[in-house]
C-alpha cells in the first residue's frame, strides 16, 4: 500500500490545477483571468501549508517519491516563487493581450512539476518531474504567440530542452546499466565499499550532470538563458528566475548527493568546472548588456555558479550554504522583476538600461528599492546577498577548494561592476523621459516586502540559516 | 584641577572658536579664547610659585591612552618646575600674543579661524611640556607642527605662503622621523616609555652597547643623537634650519609666539627634560654643543646682510636657540633653560614691535623701504630700543643689566669655565655672534627709524602708533625684557639652583660648567659687553655716520656679501641635493611606475581587458540554435574526455 498522504500537496495542486482548468473552460470567452489566478494563488497557499505541516524523512511510491526536510524546504521557495509570479503578472498580461485563464494553469502545472523534481528519489521520477515542469514553461515562454520575438524563444527553449533531456536520459541509461538500479539509494549501496566508480558510471554522471546543468543553465550549457529571457514575456522571465531555478538547483543537490554521495571526488571537478565557467561568464558577458533582461539572464548564469560553489564543497554545510543562497536569491530576483514589470512608458514596457536614466528624480521609492536589489546582488554587506555569498565561500574554504573560492570572489568584483552601474545610471544620470506612474499596487507591495527582507536579513539571519541547516542534514544521514 | 585647567583651557577655546566660530561671531571667539588664554597665564604664575618656589612637583593622571602588552601610555601631567618655567613662557606669550592679534587682524576675514589655530597651538605645546612620558611628548610636538603649518600658511591664497608652510612641516619631518626613532629605541631598550622609569634606568645602561653593520655602537648615545635630531628639526639648528626664515611668511603674531617664543624652543626644552640621558652620554652632549655654537654664529652672520626686518629677527632667533643649546651641550641646562624663558619675552617683544612697524606702513617689510619712523611712532619705537638691549644682552656686570645681559652672559661665562676643547669653541663662536648680534640689532634700528624716510609720500602720511590693544602687550612684554633676568638669575642658575630645578634636571658631579661660571676671570665677564657696544657703534658708523659705507662695502666683498646674502647657499645645496633628485625620482616612479605599470597593468589594463572579454562572451551569443546544440556537446565532450585521461581507459 503506497502513502499518499506524504505525496498530499502534489495531489492536491493536480486536482486544484485541473479544477482551475474547468473553471476556465466554462467561464465566458474572453472573460478576465484574475478570478482563475487568484484561485491559483489560493491553491498555492494551501498546499504551502500541506508542506509546511508534513513531517519526517519518508519515502514512499516503492522509493519513487521522498519527503524529506530538504524537499519541504525546497517547496516552500517554489510555492512562494510561484504564487509571486503570478501576482507580478497581473498588470502586464491585461495590457499586452495575454489575458488567457491558460497562463496561470499552466504555472500551477510547472509548479506541480518543480515539487515532482525535488521530491525525485529516482531517476525515472526525476525525469517525470522535469519533464512536467518543462513542457508548460516551453509553452509560457511563447504564450504570446503573436510576437515572433516570444515564439523564437519558446521554439528554442524547446529544441534545446529536448537535447538536454536526451543527455539526461542517456546518462540515467548508464548510471542504470553500471549499477543496476534507478533508485538513489540503491545506486548509493551499490557504490558502497567501492574504491572507485567506473570510468563507464563517471560517465553517466557526466551526461547527468549535463542535462541538469542545462536547467540550471549552467555554463556551457547556458545558451539557451540569454535569449530565452530576452524574448519571452517579461513575467514569464520573472518566473524562468525564481522557482524553477530553485528547484531545478534543489534537485541538482539531490541528485548529486543522495546516490553518488560517498564518490564526490569524482564528480567533484564536474561541478568544479561549470561553477567557474558560470560565475566567470555571467561577470564578464552582463558587462556588455544594454537589455536588463538579457543582463538579468546573465546575472543569474552567474549566481548559479556561485550557488554550485556550495555544491562542489559536498558538504552539509556547503548544502545549507546554497539553500540560504537561493532563498535570498529568490527574494532578490521577484523585487527586480517587480522593478523591471514597472519599467513603461504609457501602454509599452521598455527594456533598456538606458531608460533607467534619473530613476532616483522621479521615482524615489522604485530608485531606492532597486539599488537595494542591485547592491545585494553584488553582494555588498550588510545586505541579504552578501550573506550567501559568505556562506557558499566559507563551506568552500572550509572543504579546502580554495581556489574556487578565490575565483568566485574576483568574478563577483568585476560583476559588481554592473550592478553598481545601474544605481549609477538611476541616481547620476539625466533623466530622459521618465517612465510612467503609477507603477501599480501590486508591484509596489512586492517590492517592498522584497526590499525590506533584503535589507534586513542581516538582522536575524538565524531563522533562516538554522532551517537551511536541518534541511541539509536530511541529504547526510 | 588647576592643571587640568590651564591645559584645557585653550583646547576648549579652540574648539569654541573653530567649530562654532561662525555663529559666536568673530568679536566673541576672540574674546573668549583670548580670556581663557588670561585665565591659563594667570594660573600658570601661580603654579610656577608654588610648584618652583614652594618645592611640590605635582602629578596628575588624566586617563590610561594606550595599553597593549607592556606597552602603556597615559595621559598625564607632570608638574615640575622646568614644565612650570615652560607653562609662565607658553602661557604669558601666548595670552599677549592673542590679545595682540585682536588689533593686529582686525582687518582680516578669517579671525575665528586663526584664533582657533593660535589656541590649538598653545594646547598641543601645553600637552608637549606637561606629559609625562615620551609619546604624549610626541603628541604634543606633532600638534605644535601641525599648528605651525596652519598657521605659516594661514594666507593661503599666497603661493609663497603655501611653500613656506610645506618646508617647515617637511623639513621638520626629517627631526621627526629621528625623534620617533629614538622613541621606539627607548622603548626597545628599557620596555617603557615614561619619563620617571626611563630616567631611574639610565645609569644601569651607560656601558650598553649594540651592534649595528658591523660596528658597535653605544646605545645611550644613539638614543640621544636621535633625540636631539627631532630638536634640531623643531628648533631651526644647523643643518635644519632653513624653513625658520621661510616661516615668517605668516602673520607676524604666529612668527612672535610659535617662531621665537614657544614651538622652536621645545627642543632646548627636550634636551633639558631628558638631561638625565644627555649626562650619560657625553658624545651626544659634544654634538649638541658644537651643533648650537656652529649656528649661533652661522645664524647671526647671515643676519647681518637681510634687508626683511622679520627675517633679520627670525636669524637672530635661529642664532639664539644656538647659545642655548650650547649650553644645554655644556651640561649648563639651568642657563639654557633661563635664556630660553628671558629669550621668550625680549624675543616676542621684537617680533611683536616689528609687527606693529609693519602695521604702521601698510604691510611693507622691507627695511630699504623705511626708515625715519621714530618720529611718528615713538612708542613702538622705544619698544624695539628696550628688546634690542635685551637682546645684546646690556647691562654691567656685576650691577645691572637688561634680561638678556643676565642669561646670555652666563651661558658664555659657563662655556668658557668648562675647560673643554668644546667649550672654547662654543665662547669664541658665542663672542663672534653676540658681537654681530649687536650689530644687526642696530643696524634693524637704524634702518627702520632713523634718516630719511624711504616709505611713499602717502604711507608715511598714514604712519601712527597701534592700537592700545596691541601696545599693552608690548609694555608687557617690556617689563619682562627689563626684569626677567634680575628677578629669576639667582633661583634658576644661582648656587642653589637645585633647590629650584629639584629632580626636573640632573647634572653630574663631573659637568662643572655651571658650578664653575660664577668665578670667571673678570675680563670673560666684561667681554661680551665690550663685544656688543662694539657692534652698536660700527652699526651706528655704517648707517647714521657715513651712510654709503654699507654698499661700498657689499661692492668691494661682493663674494662675502652674496655668500652671507644667499644663507650660506643652504637652500640651493639642499634643492640641488635632495630636492631634485628626489623630485627626478618621483618623477620616474609618477610616470613610469604609477602610470604605466600600476595603472597600466592595474585598473586600466584590468578594465580594459575585461571589457575586451565582455565582447568577446557576448559574441558567444549568435542566436543560431545549432550553434548552442554543439557548444553543449562540446561541453559534455570536453568533460567526457577530461575523465577519460583522468580515469584511464
Amino acid at each position: 500500500m503506497h502513502d499518499f498522504a506524504i505525496a498530499l500537496p502534489e495531489i492536491f495542486l493536480a486536482v486544484a490545477a485541473m479544477a482551475m482548468l474547468m473553471i476556465g473552460v466554462f467561464q465566458k470567452p474572453g472573460s478576465d483571468m484574475g478570478l482563475v489566478s487568484w484561485l491559483g494563488i489560493l491553491s498555492l497557499a494551501v498546499a504551502l501549508v500541506l508542506v509546511v505541516t508534513g513531517e519526517g524523512d519518508n519515502v514512499s511510491f516503492a522509493g519513487l517519491f521522498v519527503d524529506d526536510p530538504f524537499a519541504r524546504f525546497a517547496k516552500v521557495l517554489i510555492l512562494i516563487g510561484s504564487a509571486a509570479a503570478i501576482i507580478l503578472s497581473q498588470g502586464f498580461v491585461r495590457r499586452e493581450g495575454m489575458n488567457r485563464f491558460e497562463y496561470p494553469v499552466l504555472i500551477m502545472i510547472a509548479t506541480l512539476g518543480m515539487l515532482m523534481m525535488v521530491s525525485a528519489n529516482d531517476l525515472i521520477s526525476l525525469y517525470m518531474g522535469i519533464e512536467l515542469q518543462s513542457l508548460p514553461l516551453y509553452v509560457l515562454a511563447a504564450f504570446k504567440r503573436d510576437s515572433t520575438r516570444t515564439t523564437e524563444a519558446g521554439l528554442k527553449y524547446f529544441v534545446l530542452g529536448a537535447l538536454s533531456s536526451g543527455m539526461l536520459l542517456y546518462g540515467c541509461s548508464m548510471i542504470y546499466g553500471f549499477t543496476g538500479s534507478t533508485t538513489f539509494g540503491d545506486i548509493a549501496n551499490v557504490m558502497q565499499g567501492q574504491e572507485k566508480a567506473g570510468l563507464g558510471l563517471v560517465i553517466g554522471i557526466v551526461f547527468l550532470s549535463a542535462g541538469l546543468a542545462f536547467k540550471v543553465s549552467a555554463v556551457p550549457f547556458h545558451m539557451w538563458t540569454p535569449d530565452v529571457y530576452e524574448g519571452a514575456p517579461s513575467p514569464v522571465t520573472a518566473f524562468f528566475a525564481t522557482a524553477p531555478k530553485v528547484a531545478a538547483l534543489a534537485m541538482f543537490l539531490r541528485a548529486m548527493l543522495e546516490p553518488f554521495g560517498g564518490m564526490e571526488a569524482d564528480w567533484r571537478q564536474i561541478i568544479w568546472l561549470i561553477s567557474v565557467l558560470s560565475m566567470l561568464l555571467g561577470a564578464f558577458a552582463a558587462i556588455g548588456q544594454h537589455n536588463i533582461k538579457r543582463l538579468m539572464a546573465y546575472s543569474s548564469i552567474g549566481h548559479v555558479g556561485y550557488a554550485l560553489v556550495g555544491l562542489t564543497a559536498a558538504t552539509s554545510e556547503g548544502v545549507r550554504g546554497v539553500l540560504v543562497y537561493l532563498t535570498i536569491y529568490l527574494v532578490m530576483n521577484v523585487g527586480t522583476f517587480a522593478c523591471i514589470l514597472a519599467m513603461r512608458r504609457g501602454d509599452r514596457m521598455v527594456e533598456s538600461i538606458d531608460d533607467l536614466r534619473g530613476l532616483g528624480k522621479t521615482h524615489k521609492g522604485m530608485a531606492m528599492a532597486l539599488a537595494i536589489f542591485m547592491f545585494s546582488l553584488a553582494g555588498v554587506p550588510p545586505l541579504a546577498g552578501f550573506f550567501g555569498k559568505f556562506y557558499v565561500f566559507m563551506a568552500a574554504i572550509n572543504a579546502g577548494l580554495y581556489y574556487l573560492a578565490v575565483i568566485g570572489v574576483l568574478a563577483s568584483v568585476v560583476g559588481a561592476f554592473y550592478y553598481l552601474r545601474i544605481i549609477k545610471i538611476m541616481y547620476f544620470d539625466e533623466p530622459t523621459e521618465p517612465l510612467s506612474k503609477p507603477i501599480g499596487m501590486e508591484l509596489g507591495v512586492l517590492m517592498a516586502v522584497t526590499a525590506f527582507l533584503t535589507a534586513a536579513f542581516f538582522v536575524v539571519p538565524g531563522v533562516l540559516v538554522n532551517g537551511a541547516a536541518v534541511a541539509a542534514g536530511s541529504l547526510f544521514p | 584641577m588647576m592643571y587640568v585647567l590651564i591645559t584645557f583651557a585653550p583646547l576648549l577655546g579652540a574648539l569654541l572658536a573653530g567649530f562654532f566660530g561662525r555663529s559666536l561671531g568673530d568679536r566673541a571667539a576672540m574674546l573668549i579664547t583670548s580670556l581663557l588664554m588670561t585665565l591659563a597665564a594667570v594660573l600658570s604664575w601661580v603654579t610656577l610659585y608654588q610648584v618652583a618656589f614652594g618645592h611640590s612637583p605635582a602629578h596628575v593622571e588624566l586617563l590610561s591612552w594606550i595599553k597593549s602588552g607592556d606597552f602603556a601610555v597615559s595621559w598625564a601631567l607632570q608638574i615640575d618646575s622646568l614644565t612650570a618655567v615652560m607653562l609662565v613662557v607658553v602661557n604669558t606669550v601666548s595670552c599677549l600674543v592673542h590679545w595682540y592679534s585682536i588689533g593686529y587682524m582686525s582687518h582680516d576675514k578669517a579671525k575665528a579661524r586663526f584664533f582657533a589655530y593660535l589656541s590649538l597651538f598653545t594646547f598641543a605645546m601645553l600637552m608637549l611640556v606637561t606629559s609625562d612620558n615620551f609619546v604624549q611628548l610626541y603628541f604634543g610636538w606633532e600638534g605644535v607642527g601641525l599648528a605651525s603649518y596652519l598657521l605659516i600658511g594661514f594666507w593661503y591664497h599666497k603661493p609663497s605662503a603655501n611653500a613656506a608652510a610645506m618646508k617647515a612641516f617637511i623639513v621638520n619631518r626629517v627631526g621627526d622621523f629621528g625623534f620617533a626613532l629614538g622613541i621606539a629605541g627607548i622603548f626597545l631598550v628599557y620596555d617603557s616609555v615614561t619619563f620617571e622609569a626611563v630616567f631611574s634606568a639610565t645609569p644601569d645602561y651607560v656601558d650598553h652597547t649594540f651592534m649595528f653593520l658591523g660596528y658597535e655602537v653605544h646605545t645611550l648615545t644613539t638614543i640621544c643623537l636621535l633625540l636631539f635630531l627631532g630638536a634640531m628639526g623643531k628648533s631651526a639648528q644647523l643643518p635644519l634650519h632653513t624653513w625658520l626664515p621661510d616661516a615668517m611668511e605668516g602673520p607676524t603674531p604666529v612668527s612672535a609666539l610659535i617662531h621665537a617664543a614657544t614651538m622652536v624652543t621645545a627642543g632646548v626644552f627636550l634636551v633639558a627634560r631628558c638631561s638625565p640621558m644627555f649626562e650619560y652620554a657625553p658624545d651626544a652632549l659634544a654634538v649638541v654643543a658644537v651643533i648650537g655654537a656652529t649656528t649661533a654664529f652661522f645664524a647671526a652672520t647671515v643676519g647681518l646682510v637681510q634687508t626683511d626686518i622679520k627675517r633679520v629677527i627670525a636669524y637672530s632667533t635661529c642664532s639664539q636657540l644656538g647659545y642655548m643649546f650650547f649650553a644645554a651641550g655644556l651640561s649648563a641646562y639651568p642657563v639654557a633653560i633661563f635664556h630660553l624663558f628671558t629669550h621668550a619675552f625680549f624675543k616676542a617683544l621684537l617680533f611683536l614691535g616689528a609687527g606693529s612697524v609693519i602695521h604702521a606702513v601698510a604691510d611693507e617689510q622691507d627695511m630699504r623701504k623705511m626708515g625715519g619712523l621714530a618720529p611718528h611712532i615713538r612708542k613702538t619705537f622705544f619698544m624695539m630700543w628696550i628688546g634690542s638691549l635685551a637682546l645684546a644682552g646690556i647691562g654691567i656686570p656685576g650691577v645691572i643689566g637688561f634680561a638678556g645681559f643676565y642669561s646670555k652672559d652666563l651661558i658664555l661665562e659657563s662655556a668658557f669655565a668648562a675647560h673643554t676643547s668644546f667649550g672654547e669653541y662654543a665662547f669664541i663662536m658665542g663672542i663672534a655672534a653676540a658681537f654681530m648680534t649687536a650689530f644687526y640689532s642696530w643696524r634693524l634700528l637704524f634702518m627702520t627709524f632713523n634718516g630719511k624716510p624711504r616709505a611713499p609720500r602717502e604711507t608715511m602720511a598714514h604712519i601712527h602708533d597701534s592700537p592700545p590693544v596691541m601696545m599693552i602687550p608690548l609694555y608687557v612684554l617690556a617689563v619682562g625684557a627689563v626684569f626677567a633676568g634680575i628677578a629669576f638669575y639667582g633661583p634658576m642658575t644661582g648656587h642653589h639652583w637645585e633647590e629650584f630645578w629639584g629632580e626636573a634636571i640632573l647634572i653630574l658631579p663631573v659637568h662643572t660648567a655651571l658650578e664653575h661660571a660664577h668665578d670667571v676671570p673678570t675680563w670673560v665677564k666684561w667681554l661680551p659687553l665690550v663685544v656688543s657696544v662694539a657692534g652698536i657703534a660700527l652699526a651706528w658708523q655704517m648707517y647714521i655716520r657715513n651712510t654709503e659705507l654699507p654698499g661700498s662695502f657689499a661692492r668691494t666683498h661682493q663674494a662675502i656679501y652674496q655668500f652671507l646674502l644667499n644663507k650660506w647657499y643652504f637652500d640651493e645645496l639642499y634643492d640641488w641635493i635632495f630636492v631634485r633628485p628626489a623630485k627626478g625620482l618621483g618623477r620616474i616612479f609618477w610616470k613610469r611606475g604609477d602610470g604605466q605599470v600600476i595603472d597600466g597593468f592595474g585598473p586600466d589594463g584590468i578594465s580594459s581587458t575585461v571589457l575586451k572579454l565582455a565582447r568577446r562572451a557576448s559574441l558567444l551569443q549568435s542566436g543560431y540554435v545549432y550553434h548552442y546544440a554543439f557548444a553543449m556537446l562540446i561541453g559534455v565532450a570536453v568533460l567526457v574526455s577530461f575523465y577519460f585521461y583522468a580515469i584511464g581507459v
